[in-house]
């Protein structure tokens, strides 16, 4: 087990959000989080980051307790994808994906040659490699979230977080992220992301766990949790959900009711 | 620095056409306005007298001429405090934008130049020889940093850094106040031009001595800052984020802000209490440079040193009096930093 929370609880001081949250990802699982707003998704990420002080229960990083180990081992084991913001500075795609490194060099150290190279590669990796010297408070939404992912690509942790990396996508580099997810994970690298739509967790997730008020109200296999019954408890919508001739299961929401 | 440091190929990678020039250029045009500003003045030196009085420092030996003399007593030394104050005012700014990612930042964020000034101005008051009273602006300086870091984390579950700024303007104003009060009980004839003087700096009393007390507190301040370059970009990109690729952020946060600060507190000393150089400047050198810290800082210190050496020269050779150096950066820096806010905001955000 590469990430194993036990009976967490988790919040900020004096405002709990959640707690009895049990997970485990393991080397090339993608593990997808589906919930409403505000169920407490990104806490709960935070937390296992180290981020946030758990309120109760334990979080183990490949066997030692996350509270005993310093930030860099931390940063090696798991890397995190952040909803992108805009950013305050005017830093070159490359420098930011380089940053992704620091946890490889020693305090005082800056980037290597090497490390650039791994950041290069990186984007590359993504069809982003275009963007590399271009100033990222200028780029969309979607082609920052692309160099957040390229960032945690090069940070080389045997682990990824990644909070909506989908959110502020157009359709077409919706589907590049979840491939990289696809193909992240045969390579061995764990994966939990959080996601708004059910079709995203059918077509990347080993395992899903579907959340609500802070705990998990279910989790396995994706057609196992999601089912039209309990979406609809969640959302409070109606959906269809149907395989198609060639195996992929679809989710649609009924528009209209019938 | 650090064993891991790039050769060759990350220049072809990262670059923006020209950028890796920008430094070398700079160094250049300090060591031009050094000259100028040498050889300008109430006693006028040649660039040949400059030159040779140079080398006779480089030698060791003592003032020949009476040219010679103006240089190495005076003239000289004001120019290198110029030097060193333009440097660290500028480079601790750029520290200070970075971290509170937040490019219309100053050193003066924490109560610096306030908790300085006041410290200066009790020593006037008291009448104070000018080492105390240099002294005491170093000290209280320091203690309001020291206070507001106190106040801000006695105050938990908020931004820290949003309560330290808060705390360093709160700090700041009583500070303020508290020299407001001292130049109201001052002696008007003596004591308070001294303190008007003083709260808008001058380079006009610095000799070899302060510039021996300044300069190894200042390169103490910068060594932390040099070494930790790398980890300060990575924390201009906030906490969490900073935390999640793997840096100590509270930690590394308070070494640097340490740092910066004993540099804003020791240059302050000498010099009293010049603005918009630790403002103006980082953001200039952003503008050219890129923000990366690896490169902003030389370029930032550079420029720094470059402005003040030359605003210092315009201060003591255009007017009968010497005009307060304080007054001068604003004049000239505020029509130069409108003008590249309105030819684009490239480098802001």
């Amino acid at each position: 087990m590469r990430l194993e929370a036990d009976d967490l609880a988790y919040g900020y001081p004096e405002h709990p959000v959640g707690s009895g949250v049990s997970l485990s990802i393991a080397p090339g699982e993608v593990m997808c989080l589906l919930g409403p707003n505000g169920c407490g998704k990104t806490t709960l990420f935070k937390t296992l980051l180290g981020l946030l002080a758990p309120q109760g229960g334990r979080i183990s990083l490949e066997g030692d307790d996350l509270a005993h180990l310093p930030r860099t081992e931390i940063a090696r084991r798991v890397a995190y994808v952040p909803q992108a913001q805009a950013g305050i500075f005017p830093y070159s795609a490359i420098d930011i994906v380089v940053m992704g490194r620091t946890a490889h060099g020693s305090l005082f150290s800056g980037p290597s040659a090497e490390d650039r190279r791994i950041a290069q590669q990186a984007l590359d990796d993504l069809g982003i490699g275009a963007l590399t010297t271009r100033d990222v408070t200028r780029l969309s939404g979607g082609q920052r979230q692309l160099v957040i992912v390229a960032r945690a690509i090069a940070q080389a942790a045997p682990l990824i977080i990644m909070d909506e990396p989908t959110a502020s996508l157009d359709f077409g580099n919706q589907v590049v992220v979840l491939q990289k997810i696809r193909q992240l994970a045969d390579r061995g690298i764990g994966i939990l992301l959080s996601t708004h739509d059910p079709d995203h967790a059918f077509a990347v997730a080993t395992r899903v766990a579907l959340m609500q008020e802070g705990a998990v109200i279910a989790a396995g296999r994706p057609a196992e949790v999601l089912t039209p019954e309990r979406l609809r408890d969640v959302y409070g919508v109606d959906v269809t959900i149907e395989q198609l001739a060639d195996g992929r299961t679809v989710c649609s929401p009924r528009y209209i009711e019938v | 620095m650090g064993g891991r440091q790039a050769t060759g190929e990350r220049d072809t990678l990262t670059e923006r056409r020209g950028v890796s020039l920008v430094v070398p250029v700079l160094a250049v045009i300090l060591l031009a306005s050094i000259f100028v500003a040498l050889t300008i003045g109430a006693y006028p030196v040649t660039l040949d007298g400059a030159l040779s009085a140079v080398a006779r420092l480089w030698a060791g030996e003592a003032a020949q001429s009476a040219e010679e003399r103006v240089l190495l007593n005076i003239r000289g030394p004001r120019v290198l405090a110029g030097v060193i104050v333009g440097a660290a005012l500028a480079g601790a700014g750029a520290v200070y934008q970075g971290l509170f990612r937040n490019p219309l930042v100053s050193p003066d964020i924490l109560g610096v130049s306030a908790g300085a000034g006041f410290g200066a101005v009790v020593g006037i008051f008291l009448s104070l020889p000018l080492a105390a009273i240099q002294g005491l602006a170093f000290v209280g300086g320091l203690a309001t940093v020291t206070l507001v870091y106190a106040v801000a984390s006695a105050v938990r579950g908020r931004d820290p850094t949003l309560v330290l700024v808060l705390g360093g303007v709160v700090v700041g104003a009583l500070a303020g106040a508290g020299i407001s009060l001292l130049k109201i009980l001052a002696d008007p004839y003596d004591q308070l031009p001294a303190i008007t003087f003083w709260l808008l700096g001058s380079l006009a009393s610095t000799r070899g001595g302060e510039i021996a007390s300044a300069l190894p507190i200042v390169l103490v301040g910068l060594a932390p800052l040099i070494l930790l370059r790398w980890r300060i970009n990575v924390l201009s990109l906030g906490d969490e984020e900073a935390k999640s690729l793997g840096v100590e952020a509270g930690r590394v946060r308070n070494v640097v802000i340490a740092a910066a600060t004993l540099i804003t507190a020791s240059v302050v000393a000498i010099s009293g209490v010049i603005g918009w150089v630790g403002l103006v400047v980082p953001h200039i050198a952003r503008m050219m440079v890129g923000p990366n810290f690896e490169r902003l800082l030389p370029a930032s210190m550079l420029m720094g040193a470059a402005y003040l050496v030359l605003v210092d020269t315009l201060a003591r050779s255009i007017a009968r009096i010497e005009v307060p150096i304080g007054i001068l950066t604003a004049v000239v820096g505020a029509p130069f930093f409108l003008w590249l806010l309105w030819r684009g905001r490239h480098g802001w955000s």
